[in-house]
């Protein structure tokens, strides 16, 4: 058993270079099936009669005349007379028809009588939340009374939030479900096509072994999709009760309420430092919801390690649909708030905020000496020193330039995947894994690595991934995946490889350690002269093919992923001060996350987190009507994304030194959609001299904020 | 969405006699982007607005697509599409406020399908109103969410009962042209000004303009601008992809030799239940420097103005659009 490792980057042929991903032809050519693609013989279609009511009990329901109405094949009640419901849009029971428009017709025709209940859907406005706000107890470090007290200290204390914001797949949630006698079929819009396996047995009750999902693609998923969720079972039973497959996929409406969402968090804010800007202490007050879970506690002070520090965060359950991760789960929440207060400290210090930052590095801990090279190189990009100025210092007339920044970090350390590689006579290679293309880049860096390994082009490679009859591969969150199905794949292809070297060595008159892979060949060390083509090496194997499992991790011999990843990205805004319109110029990211297998969807990562920032920056909150308790904008009309013409000049720098290149394989995903957030925030502070306090920036708020004046 | 039968009427006598025939729960599409994709898909119904059991195509009928200019003015077919107004050498030449106007609406693919007069007689976007749980005045409903709820994007002007915003970009470009409506129905055709055309919440709650359910639109007439009429747009969005106005400014007017205020007019949209015509402002600046008194008549919004709890950002935009779309236009 060969000690595995990362070939060396001068000697890699694939791993590290800008590869286009192997999938991009079927996206863009349609041939690529979505699971809202799939149609089954005989397929019924599915919709839900979800709740009209923040908070109510359902006093009785009636479906007979929906299942009266003509076309109509089942139905299937989710929550019956009793249950209470939390939140609008709930699931309350399902319609299998023999199309949409009819199942749509028998929704409305069941006839639900519900209790209206108090509700609660606003958050901000904690004075409101009563006993729905649940305190967490006080934390301390430090002496933060004494620190705030020295006669020397500079404090600054200001209000900062950003709202709920929703996932917005391109493709909502659903699912196409069909029996074969006790056997379940699933084809998911998921993140997660083996973990659904075993919810799916549990709920039904019946044996793993029973359930079937398979998945090639999916509209996006950022968090959102990892459960089968109540839409799912019932999808399953409907699917039962009518012995016919069922799709139901869920319409833009619930999935903007009930489909997740990112936590709240609101925080009020109090930092000192010293005259010479060395950060002292930290207080804050904060207050999130994510729904009636009550939300999520963003880690703060984010990154920087004040000295001295009190926290108290309090919970608020809502009346809105729960809260699912969202891209890097509570960060971007945290490095908001505390990248704001640390740019208003800095603008009452009068101090550059790179020069604030870079003088607090050490507080970053051993991520210290790569942010200071990562702000450094950030800045040079942006052209920071030459173009920064002091708040609200920068040109004449009404639209308004400034820069701005913040730092970032995640773990990203591959999960547990295992994968079989199998190298058949005709010389095609397969490799296997239950691992989903959740629109990273998944499969293009798993055909990267067989083929680099295996010195094959990687047309030879051919990928079985989305089907849970395949050996494990590991959920697609956490930006885990990268590093699992690398290493698990990289794995699998050296003992393959081994393998093939053993049978064919004998031909060559040598022996198996003394055979290597270049460029399709197989052929003996120091004397290229001896070898065959990839295709007669594999011919060799006659009738049996050769395959081997790799598993990660499986440190003991070598470890081929690490974790921690951070970068540093700085924005570029004009802010128009008498229309309140804020537009993203120019972004720059500096990232790194270990060795990079393609450089070029890696970089297309930041790109998108970047776009999706700007978007949750600028545009994006999911509304709630206080008095009825309802969302406002559960459509793309007025929950806004960011489209092409929001989309600034963006700057992506990978880092890739030779110490990255040892930490083997990390995630990337998530991190770099933490910082936009309080970059561009910090950017529109720096061009208008005031702070709006919470995202999004959009025009009432930036108008508001101009008017009433002030630093933070 | 609910099932609905589909007519495809060949010609305009046609379409009427279906309308009369069905009553009012038919309804005329043109290219369906609001009333199919937006109102029956999301059950936007009321006691008020019951949705069509029919629809009335009014793509099968060619005489309704099309746009000539002569001497007098431009006629635009009801049924051409906004990407059509866009491309028009003729309407760009002398009639840039309308194509203006019709390419800052929606996305490319909307203009693609969204016809004028669909563009014209789509239903506001209160957020409210296109909820299929609120059962608001305007659906037929008895209250009104918007007063309570949160109405940023609602009106500073002539709310009363009901506080929509016009949606339509070239209905308020439309107005400042001085442009007016044919209208075919059972009593024959009938010619309306967009100065009558629209009407606010106190007239009619259940409606936003004077046509009756057996009416069509067929064309739109734009009279030729005075020689020298200078014509500007501008549409304040939130983000720079589809996004309706927050506030819109169509101005066409005409200064003598020394840039004094000869005649024009003055119309804002994203801030009235009707494209609002700013006659107080066009009054200040009459007879006036335009360059000089701009500031000072743009302020006049103002005192017009009624802004609601969420809402009065609005009326800083709207004066400062005003102001800018009117130096604009000046050159
Ligand atoms: C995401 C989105 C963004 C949008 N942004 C904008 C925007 O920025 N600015 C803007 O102005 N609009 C905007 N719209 C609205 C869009 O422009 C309209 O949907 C479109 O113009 C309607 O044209 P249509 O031909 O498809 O109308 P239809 O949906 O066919 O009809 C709309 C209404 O008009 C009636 N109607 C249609 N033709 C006639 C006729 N000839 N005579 C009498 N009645 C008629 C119909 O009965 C119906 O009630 C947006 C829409 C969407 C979905
Ligand atoms: S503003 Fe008009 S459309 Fe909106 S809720 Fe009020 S009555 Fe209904």
């Amino acid at each position: 058993m060969p000690d595995y490792n990362w070939p060396e980057p001068d000697s890699a042929a694939l791993v590290g270079k800008r590869i286009s991903r192997v999938d991009g032809p079927a996206k863009v050519t349609g041939t690529a099936k979505y699971t809202y693609d799939v149609t089954r013989p005989g397929m019924l279609y599915a919709k839900v009669l979800r709740s009209p009511y923040a908070h109510c009990r359902i006093v009785s329901i009636d479906v007979s005349a929906a299942e009266k109405l003509p076309g109509v094949e089942a139905v299937y009640v989710v929550q019956g007379a009793g249950t209470e419901i939390h939140w609008q849009g709930d699931d309350i029971a399902a319609v299998a028809a023999v199309d949409e428009q009819t199942a749509e017709d028998a929704v409305q025709n069941i006839k639900v009588q519900y209790k209206q209940l108090a509700h609660l859907v606003q958050e901000e406005d904690l004075s409101k939340a009563g006993d729905r706000a649940k305190p967490a107890a006080e934390q301390v470090v430090g002496n933060p009374d004494e620190a705030f007290a020295a006669a020397e200290a500079v404090t600054v204390e200001g209000y900062y939030g950003t709202s709920v914001v929703t996932h917005c797949c391109l493709e909502s949630h659903g699912f196409v479900a069909e029996w074969e006698g006790d056997t379940l079929t699933v084809y998911p819009s998921t993140q997660a096509v083996e973990r659904l396996t075993g919810q799916f047995a549990e709920a039904l009750k019946i044996p793993a072994t029973n359930v079937h999902t398979m998945m090639q693609y999916v509209g996006g998923g950022f968090g959102s999709k990892f459960a089968v969720d109540r839409w799912g079972i019932a999808a399953a039973h409907l699917a039962k009760q009518t012995g016919k497959p069922v799709k139901l996929m869920l319409e833009r409406a619930p999935e903007q309420m009930v489909a997740g969402n990112r936590p709240s968090v609101y925080a009020k804010v109090k930092i000192a430092a010293k005259p010479d800007g060395t950060l002292t202490a930290w207080e804050s007050d904060s207050w999130s919801t994510g729904g009636m879970g009550g939300g999520g506690s963003p880690p703060m002070p984010y990154i920087w390690n004040f000295p001295h520090q009190r926290k108290r965060h309090t919970a608020v359950s809502i009346n809105a649909g729960s809260a699912r991760a969202w891209r890097a789960p509570n960060h971007p929440q945290g490095c908001y708030v505390t990248m704001c207060s640390i740019e208003d400290l800095a603008a009452k210090l009068k101090m550059d905020p790179l020069d604030l930052v870079l003088k607090n590095i050490a507080l970053t801990g051993e991520r210290s000496e790569l942010y200071r090279q990562e702000l450094l190189k950030a800045a040079e990009l942006m052209e920071w020193k030459r173009r920064w100025h002091p708040r609200a210092q920068g040109s004449p007339g009404p639209v308004k330039q400034g820069l701005g920044l913040a730092l970032h970090t995640w773990a990203g350390r591959g999960h547990a995947a295992e994968c079989r590689i199998t190298i058949h006579p005709d010389g095609y290679v397969e490799v296997s894994t239950c691992t989903q293309d959740i629109g990273t880049g998944t499969r293009t860096v798993i055909a990267i690595v067989a083929a680099e390994t295996l010195g094959v082009p990687m047309e030879m490679v051919k990928l079985n991934i989305g089907d849970n009859h395949l050996p494990p591969g590991g959920s697609s969150g956490g930006s885990t995946t990268v590093g699992g199905v690398s290493s698990s794949t990289r794995r699998a292809a050296m003992d393959a490889r081994e393998q093939l070297f053993a049978r064919i060595a004998s031909g060559l008159g040598t022996t198996a350690e003394n055979l290597e892979t270049v460029n399709g060949t197989v052929r003996v060390k120091n004397d290229p002269s001896k070898g065959f083509t990839w295709k007669q090496a594999a011919a060799k194997l006659g009738v049996n093919p050769v395959s081997a499992m790799g598993k990660n991790p499986d440190e003991a011999k070598g470890a081929l992923t690490s974790s921690g990843v951070g970068g540093v990205q700085m924005a570029d805004v004009s802010v128009d001060t008498e229309t309140g319109v804020v537009r993203v110029n120019k972004m720059v990211a500096v990232q790194d996350c270990g060795l990079i297998v393609d450089m070029k969807t890696a970089e297309s990562q930041v790109y998108g987190a970047m776009i999706m920032g700007i978007g949750y920056t600028l545009f994006e909150e999911r509304v709630m009507d206080e008095i009825t308790g309802r969302m406002l904008n559960p459509n793309m009309e007025f929950y806004k994304l960011a489209g092409l013409a929001d989309t600034p000049e963006m700057v992506v720098h990978m880092w890739t030194d030779a110490e990255q290149q040892k930490r083997g394989v990390i995630g990337l995903g998530e991190p770099p959609t933490i910082s936009p957030g309080a970059a561009i925030a910090n950017a529109v502070a720096n061009a208008t001299g005031v702070r709006v306090p919470t995202l999004p920036l959009t025009p009432d708020k930036v108008l508001a904020a101009l008017e009433k004046g002030g630093l933070a | 969405m609910k099932n609905f039968e589909l007519y495809e009427p060949s010609n305009v006598r046609e379409a009427v006699a279906t309308l009369v025939k069905i009553g009012p729960k038919a309804k005329v599409i043109g290219g369906g982007s609001d009333l199919v994709a937006g109102v029956m898909k999301d059950w936007v119904q009321g006691n008020g607005m019951p949705l069509p059991d029919a629809l009335v195509d009014l793509s099968t009928i060619p005489q309704l697509k099309g746009i000539k200019v002569d001497k007098t003015g431009a006629t635009i077919g009801a049924m051409t599409t906004l990407t059509e107004i866009v491309e028009s050498k003729d309407l760009q030449k002398q009639f840039s406020l309308l194509t203006q106007a019709a390419h800052s609406v929606a996305s490319p693919l909307i203009r693609n399908f969204g016809t004028l007069g669909g563009n014209i007689n789509q239903r506001p976007r209160c957020w409210f109103y296109r909820g299929a749980e609120f059962n608001c005045y305007k659906k037929g409903g008895d209250f009104c969410y918007s007063v309570g709820g949160d109405n940023r994007y609602h009106a500073i002007i002539g709310g009363e009962l009901c506080y929509i915003v016009h949606p339509s970009d070239t209905a308020t470009a439309l107005l400042a042209l001085n442009a007016q409506a044919k209208i075919a129905g059972p009593r024959g055709d009938r010619t309306v000004p967009f100065d009558q055309y629209f009407i606010g919440p106190r007239e009619d709650v259940l409606r936003e303009n004077i046509l009756k359910a057996d009416e069509v639109m067929t064309e739109v007439f734009i009279p030729t601008p005075a020689p020298g009429t200078k014509q500007a747009w501008s549409k304040l969005k939130n983000r720079q992809v589809y996004d309706f106005a927050i506030v819109s400014v169509a101005a066409a007017f005409t200064t003598d030799a020394s840039g004094n205020w000869a005649d024009g007019r003055v119309v804002l949209g994203g801030v009235a239940p009707v494209p609002y015509r700013a006659t107080n402002i066009e009054n200040q600046l009459k007879g006036k420097n335009v360059k000089n008194s701009i500031k000072q008549a743009a302020a006049t919004i103002r005192t017009a103005a009624r802004p609601m709890s969420m809402n009065a950002y609005k009326v800083d935009v709207a004066q400062t659009m005003v102001e800018r779309t009117i130096l604009g236009a000046l050159g």
